[in-house]
């Protein structure tokens, strides 16, 4: 690791993390926060009050030219003619055999999209693009913004009362999964209601440069409401209980979109063909096979990524992430299962060093923010609502 | 960071405390630190026997799994039920009643293969 770490991308908060005691980490190829304090107290202080983060390590990429709508219909899954300036959605880029190349937000500007991809895929993503654009010959640009833009996010019940009189707009007339052009203390960047935790909250991209004076702002302003930094290990506990994928954990080149339950952001019946729609409509056609479901570890007992699922002694699946769950104190993850195990209230079993434990699946997210109406099963295949979309399956990236 | 004197070590981040023949055994405040959050503790049965080096338990953080190494032989004579039920006492109070397991050693020689305090402070950097 300490020879790695010679050759690993620097965020600008870099100095700032290590001033406030945080240990570091390779992610993604980035040296980043894994925790500051305790992953647990970052954990209850998101649900609680407000964290923030420094998510500069993702991946921004700029779409733009005559023909960037009719390419990025193509290149990605979602219905980008659906999307107002100022709107965002939850997105995939696919293969050909329908397996996920990355799962992505893009932002429409007026002249731009912007994608935020993950930073360990920015660079397949890139080659992924420019190959994919060369093979349709769009009029394109399409630029890497990664290093030069920084992204802070503010996360939790208290987050908007703290930014509000850091802002030069409204925070209020901003929607979820929609964003603004603002300033934030002075800074201009784009403001973004977007997240990776279940809470509300709000994402800023801010010049490389301005990095550090944004972030140091926003701790003061926050510290009375109990903000407190957050690194990478609450983010993942807290994107879990909120059930949104995790790129390399529960999704990637070998599943597709239909198996993890993100569909809805697949649009088959979008007027143009995408890349990976024809070997995804069979699995539309028939149903999936293998479903990724929730589930409690009902012994005393912690899945990880990789583990084996059993039932009744037979292997039926894996597990793809698995955490003690700080708010429910329950352990819980994520796993594919077959399609007839895939039932609520179905028990299977996790095998954790040679033993099996129980499991049982359950409903998910495991966490719903208070407050947060649920949505009607009917509305999933809907077409996307100008506000308040299906929170809890949209996502920002890690 | 604590290095009490009065333990030995082990390269794996155990601690050692002798009481007679008896070894009382846990992990260090710098294994502690390591791992974060510590969420789940495996532990042996009493009448167990623990080999010098050979793993007898597992810890857990929220993020990560840790094998647990003897830094003795002998049987376990017992375990804390404490830090069974509440692992975070391995957090707290590393060397104090964050302790692991109690062994009744076999091979008093095999405490001259452990590490002094200073030792154990120059090798993980402190």
């Amino acid at each position: 690791m300490t020879q790695a770490q010679n050759v690993l991308e620097k965020t600008p908060l870099v100095e700032v993390h290590k001033r406030l005691g945080a240990k570091l980490i390779e992610f993604g190829g980035w040296l980043m926060p894994v925790q500051y304090s305790s992953i647990i107290e970052e954990h209850k202080a998101v649900r609680n009050a407000a964290g923030l983060f420094d998510l500069s390590h993702m991946g921004e990429i700029e779409v733009s030219g005559p023909q960037a709508l009719e390419f990025l219909q193509y290149a990605t899954t979602n219905d980008v003619s659906k999307l107002e300036v100022g709107q965002a959605h939850y997105t995939f880029m696919l293969y050909p055999d329908g397996g996920i190349v990355d799962d992505l937000i893009i932002y429409r500007q007026a002249d731009r999209y912007l994608l935020v991809v993950n930073a360990s895929n920015a660079q397949k993503d890139l080659l992924w693009l420019q190959e994919t654009h060369t093979l349709k010959g769009s009029d394109i640009s399409v630029r890497d913004r990664s290093w030069a833009t920084a992204l802070i996010s503010i996360q939790g019940p208290k987050a908007l009362e703290i930014l509000k009189p850091h802002v030069d707009v409204d925070l209020d007339e901003i929607a979820y999964y929609h964003f603004t052009q603002g300033k934030v203390n002075g800074v201009a960047g784009l403001i973004a209601r977007t997240g990776y935790t279940g809470e509300d909250g709000f994402e800023l991209f801010v010049p490389r440069a301005q990095a550090e004076k944004t972030w140091d702002l926003l701790m003061e302003a926050g510290k009375d409401q109990g903000l407190v930094p957050v690194g990478l290990g609450a983010r993942d506990t807290l994107r879990l209980e909120a059930k949104m994928a995790l790129y390399g954990n529960d999704i990637d080149g070998s599943t597709n979109p239909l198996d993890a339950g993100l569909g809805w952001a697949v649009k088959l019946d979008k007027p143009m063909d995408f890349c990976g729609k024809r070997a995804l409509l069979p699995v539309k056609q028939n149903g999936p096979k293998r479903k990724l479901v929730g589930f409690e570890v009902k012994d005393r007992g912690i899945a990880r990524h990789g583990y084996p699922v059993a039932k009744d002694g037979q292997m039926v699946g894996k597990v793809t992430s698995g955490a003690p769950s700080p708010t429910l104190g329950k352990n819980i993850g994520l796993a594919y299962v077959p399609i007839e195990s895939s039932a609520i209230g179905t028990e299977l079993e996790v095998i954790i060093r040679d033993k099996a434990f129980k499991i049982e699946v359950v409903k998910t997210p495991f966490y719903t923010r208070p407050g947060k109406a649920k949505k009607a099963p009917a509305a999933k295949e809907a077409a996307a609502p100008a506000k308040e979309p299906k929170e809890a399956k949209d996502k920002e990236k890690k | 960071m604590d290095f009490p004197g009065d333990l030995k070590y082990s390269k794996e981040h155990e601690w050692v405390r002798l009481e007679g023949d008896v070894a009382v055994i846990g992990i260090t405040e710098f294994a502690q630190d390591e791992l974060g959050d510590i969420v789940y503790v495996e532990q042996p049965k009493v009448g167990d026997t623990v080999s010098q080096n050979e793993q007898f338990g597992v810890v857990e953080s929220v993020k990560t799994v840790s094998d647990l190494y003897s830094p003795v032989s002998g049987e376990v004579v017992e375990v804390n039920d404490e830090v069974s039920s509440s692992p975070e006492l391995i957090n707290k109070e590393p060397y104090g009643t964050g302790w692991i397991i109690k062994v009744k050693t076999s091979d008093a020689a095999e405490l001259a293969n452990l590490l002094s305090a200073d030792d154990y402070k120059s090798m993980v950097g402190q």
